[in-house]
C-alpha cells in the first residue's frame, strides 16, 4: 500500500490544460504545411517529383494533406523555400477539397455541422473501426484515454459496441477483407451518425495507394463528416478535431 | 557443419548465383536436417525468376544458411514431420498455388488469390468474404460451446477473428484467423517507384516502424554500398531501443489493467507517451516515421537534442523502475500472472517462437547478440531467459528489457553523436543480388529478404514480422486456460495483425 502511494505521489498530476492553454510542439514536429507561393516553378516541380506520395501540385502550388504523410522530403529538397512544415497540429477539415492547401486552412469550427454540436456536443460515443493500415493511427487514438489527454473529461468516449455509438472513427485504407465488417459496423450504429476518417491511409490509401487490396479514400464507401490528416495524426490533432467539430 | 546450404551474414549482399541451387529433393532433405537438429526457419518462400517459380529458404543455427531450388507443382509437406515449416508452407500455397501434400493443417493465411492465376489450393472464390470456403476447427460434444470474436473488437485495436472452442469456462482450442489487414505490400513493393519504398517499410507495422525501416535500409545499403557513418548507427540504435521501451512499457500497463490493478496501467500509459515524445524529439514523429533511410538517418542528434533526451531519461528512469517494482511486488498481480497461459519449451521450439515470447520459454535467442548489426556489436546485450513460459515470464522479460534499454540509451548518450544526414535517398541497387537482414524488434526477430534482377530491380521482397511465428504461441497459451484469461494472455504477447497480414 505504501508503495502504491509513493508511486502515486511520484507520478503527480499530468493532465493537459489544452485547449484552454496552447501547447507548443517541438520544432522537428511536422504539422500544417506552408507553401511559399512565390517559389520558382522549377523548385515546385523538383519537390513534386521527389514527393513519395505525389501529394504536390506544382502548377497550382498546393499540397494535398490527404495524400501527404508529413515525411518532410519536400521541405528538405527545397531547403524550406517551397514547403515548410509548421508546428500547427490543428489541421482537421470537414470537406475533402480543403485538404488541398497552400497552408491556409478554413476554420474548422465554422464548417462544423451545427446540428452535430447540438446532438453530440455534451456526449459523443464513438466506435473505432481499424480497417487495414499499420496500427499507428489506432495507437495514437488509444493514447487519448491516457491521463495527459483524458478524453473522457470532455464527454467523449470510445465504446465497445456500435449499438452504443453515435458514430464511427475509421483508420486504415479499408482493405478488401475488412469492407464487409466496416459496412456492418456502420449499419449497426443508430441514426443520426457521424463518420470520422483518421489518417492518410483512410483519406486516400496512404502509402498503399495503387494496391488492388485497398480502397483509395473512405469517402468512396461512406459519407465522411470529418477528415483528420496525418501519418498518424498527432493525438492533439485528433483531440482538436473532436473538440472543435462537436463541442 | 556439413550442409549444402551456404553460410551468409546478416545484411551482407551476395550475387544470386552464389546462392546454392539445389535439386528440390536435396533442398528439402537438407532443410529438414538443419531444422530437425535445432535450426530455425527465418524465411521459406517462393519467387519467380525469369518465369520459373523457385523456393528459397534462409535458416539459422549459430550461422545464417541459405539455399534455393526450382519449385515443383506439389511436394510432400515438410510440416508433417517438422513443425516449424507449418506457417511458411501455408503461405507459399496461398501466394503461389503450390500444394504441400500431407500438410497437417492446410488452411489459407491471409485470404487472397494467388499471384500465379493458378487453381486455388483452398478452393476459394474471393468474391465471398473471409474465411471463404473454410470451416473453423470445431470440437464436438454436448457441453461444448463456441465463442466467436471479431474482426471488429471491443477496444481500439486491429481486426482479427478469434474462435474459441470451450467446455464451460475452459478453452480447448483457440483458432486465430487473420488477413483482415492484408494490403498486398509484398506485391506492391516491386511495382512502385524507389522513392516510395521507405514509406512502405514504415507502414508494415507502425509500432515496429524502426524495426522494419532498419531491415529495408540495411538491405538497400548492402545492395548499393552506401554505408551509414558510425553516428547514424548509434542514432538508429537509440531509436530502435526507444521503440522497444515504448511498446514494452505500454504492454506492462495493459497487463496491469487486465488484472484490475489500475495505477500502473495509467502510469505506464502516460510514460509510454513520454517515450513516444522522445521519438518525436529525435525526428518529429512519435513512431519514428520519416527518420531512417538507406544511408543513415534524416535527422542528426545535435547537442540540444542530446541534452534534452538525456534530461528526460534521467527524470523518467526512476519512475519506470518504481512502477515496475510496484507491478511485480503486488501479490494480486503475481497471482494472476503466474502459471497463466503456459507454453512449454518444446512447444515453443516447434512453433519457432521468437523475441520475448521465446525468451519467456527459455530460448535466449536475440538478434542483437547472435547476429549484431548497427551499433550492437559494441554493446553488451544481456542474455535474457525466463523458464516458466507463462504470462509472468513474458511480462518479466519485457520489464527487464525495458530497464536494460534505458541503460543502453543512456550509455549511448554519454558522448556527442555526429552524423552526416542522408540526402540521396534512393541509391541504385546491385543487379542479380540477394540479401537477408535481421533485427531484434521489440516483438522479436524481424527480417526482410530481397532479390534483385539483372537491372537491379527488386523481383522479390519477402517480409517477416515476428508475429508470423508468435500468433500460434498465443493459441497454445490458451489451451486449457480459462477464457476470461484471454485478454491477459493476448496482451502478454501483444502481436501485430498488420505485420502478419502485410
Amino acid at each position: 500500500m505504501l508503495n502504491t502511494l509513493k508511486n502515486r505521489f511520484e507520478q503527480g498530476y499530468r493532465t493537459s490544460k489544452y485547449p484552454q492553454e496552447k501547447i507548443e510542439l517541438w520544432k522537428r514536429y511536422r504539422g500544417r504545411p506552408q507553401i511559399n507561393k512565390k517559389a520558382q516553378s522549377d523548385l515546385a516541380l523538383t519537390c513534386a517529383a521527389a514527393c513519395p506520395q505525389d501529394a504536390i501540385d506544382a502548377q497550382k502550388k498546393l499540397i494535398d494533406m490527404g495524400r501527404c504523410v508529413f515525411c518532410g522530403t519536400c521541405e528538405r529538397v527545397s531547403k524550406g523555400k517551397f514547403v515548410t512544415f509548421t508546428q500547427d497540429f490543428e489541421i482537421a477539415v470537414s470537406e475533402k477539397e480543403h485538404l488541398s492547401t497552400d497552408g491556409s486552412l478554413p476554420e474548422l469550427a465554422t464548417h462544423a455541422r451545427q446540428h452535430f454540436k447540438k446532438l453530440f456536443g455534451r456526449s459523443l460515443q464513438l466506435r473505432q473501426v481499424s480497417a487495414g493500415g499499420c496500427n499507428a493511427c489506432e495507437a495514437d487514438l488509444n493514447v487519448l484515454a491516457t491521463p495527459f489527454f483524458d478524453l473522457a473529461r470532455f464527454g467523449i468516449n470510445f465504446v465497445a459496441s456500435p449499438r452504443h455509438a453515435d458514430g464511427i472513427v475509421v483508420t486504415g485504407p479499408v482493405s478488401r477483407n475488412m469492407k464487409t465488417a466496416l459496412f456492418q459496423t456502420y449499419e449497426a450504429v443508430p441514426d443520426p451518425k457521424v463518420v470520422i476518417a483518421v489518417g492518410t491511409c483512410t483519406l486516400t490509401g496512404g502509402p498503399f495507394r495503387g494496391s488492388p487490396e485497398i480502397t483509395e479514400g473512405l469517402d468512396n464507401l461512406l459519407p465522411v463528416d470529418l477528415y483528420i490528416p496525418g501519418c498518424p495524426p498527432h493525438p492533439l490533432t485528433n483531440l482538436h478535431a473532436l473538440l472543435t467539430f462537436f463541442k | 557443419m556439413n550442409t549444402a546450404f551456404l553460410e551468409v551474414s546478416n545484411g551482407v549482399a551476395l550475387p544470386r548465383e552464389q546462392v546454392p541451387n539445389l535439386t528440390f529433393d536435396t533442398f528439402r532433405q537438407e532443410a529438414l536436417d538443419i531444422v530437425e537438429n535445432g535450426g530455425k526457419v527465418v524465411h521459406y518462400f517462393a519467387y519467380i525468376d525469369s518465369d520459373t517459380v523457385r523456393f528459397m529458404a534462409v535458416l539459422r543455427k549459430d550461422k545464417l544458411l541459405v539455399a534455393a531450388c526450382n519449385a515443383p507443382d506439389t511436394y510432400p509437406a515438410m510440416s508433417s514431420q517438422c513443425e516449424p515449416f507449418h506457417m511458411f508452407e501455408r503461405e507459399i500455397a496461398e501466394q503461389f498455388g503450390i500444394r504441400p501434400e500431407g500438410h497437417p493443417w492446410l488452411k489459407m493465411v491471409r485470404y487472397h488469390p494467388n499471384y500465379m492465376n493458378r487453381a486455388d489450393v483452398f478452393n476459394n472464390h474471393y468474391a465471398d468474404d473471409i474465411p471463404g470456403n473454410y470451416n473453423y476447427y470445431s470440437v464436438e460434444g454436448q457441453e461444448i460451446h463456441e465463442v466467436a470474436v471479431g474482426p471488429v473488437h471491443a477496444g481500439v485495436i486491429e481486426p482479427g477473428h478469434f474462435r474459441f472452442n470451450c467446455i464451460g469456462e475452459r478453452v480447448l482450442n483457440l483458432e486465430i484467423q487473420l488477413g483482415y489487414q492484408h494490403r498486398g505490400i509484398e506485391t506492391l513493393i516491386p511495382q512502385v517507384e524507389a522513392k516510395r519504398l521507405s514509406l512502405l517499410a514504415e507502414s508494415i507495422a507502425g509500432d515496429t516502424t524502426v524495426g522494419h525501416s532498419l531491415c529495408m535500409a540495411q538491405a538497400v545499403e548492402a545492395f548499393s554500398a552506401v554505408i551509414p557513418d558510425n553516428g547514424a548507427h548509434i542514432i538508429r540504435t537509440i531509436a530502435f531501443e526507444l521503440e522497444r521501451i515504448q511498446n514494452h512499457v505500454g504492454d506492462l500497463g495493459a497487463l496491469s489493467g487486465d488484472v484490475a490493478f489500475l495505477p500502473p496501467m495509467n502510469y505506464c500509459g502516460r510514460m509510454r507517451g513520454d517515450f513516444l515524445n522522445m521519438s518525436l524529439l529525435l525526428c518529429g514523429n512519435r513512431f519514428s516515421k520519416g527518420f531512417i533511410r538507406p544511408g543513415g538517418v534524416v535527422f542528426n542528434m545535435n547537442n540540444e537534442v542530446r541534452n534534452i533526451l538525456t534530461e528526460r531519461i534521467i527524470e523518467i528512469k526512476p519512475q519506470v523502475k518504481h512502477v515496475i517494482d510496484l507491478l511485480f511486488s503486488t501479490s494480486s498481480v503475481r497471482s494472476r500472472f503466474e502459471d497463466c497461459g503456459t507454453v512449454s519449451r518444446s512447444d515453443a521450439e516447434n512453433l519457432g517462437l521468437v523475441g520475448p515470447a521465446g525468451r519467456a520459454c527459455g530460448m535466449p535467442y536475440d538478434v542483437r547478440r547472435c547476429f549484431p548489426n548497427e551499433h550492437y556489436s559494441e554493446l553488451d546485450i544481456p542474455e535474457n531467459a525466463e523458464h516458466s513460459g507463462d504470462v509472468y515470464a513474458r511480462a518479466k522479460i519485457k520489464a527487464d528489457e525495458t530497464l536494460q534499454a534505458i541503460d543502453l540509451i543512456q550509455s549511448l548518450l554519454n558522448n556527442p553523436v555526429e552524423t552526416h544526414c542522408v540526402e540521396q535517398e534512393n541509391p541504385s541497387m546491385a543487379p542479380d543480388s540477394f540479401v537477408v537482414t535481421l533485427n531484434e524488434a521489440w516483438r522479436g526477430e524481424v527480417s526482410h529478404c530481397v532479390l534483385t534482377d539483372a537491372a537491379g530491380k527488386i523481383i522479390r521482397y519477402k517480409i517477416k514480422d515476428p508475429s508470423f511465428h508468435n500468433w500460434n504461441g498465443l493459441s497454445m497459451s490458451l489451451r486449457d486456460t480459462e477464457i476470461s484469461d484471454f485478454p491477459l494472455n493476448n496482451k502478454s504477447y501483444n502481436l501485430s495483425y498488420c505485420g502478419f497480414d502485410l
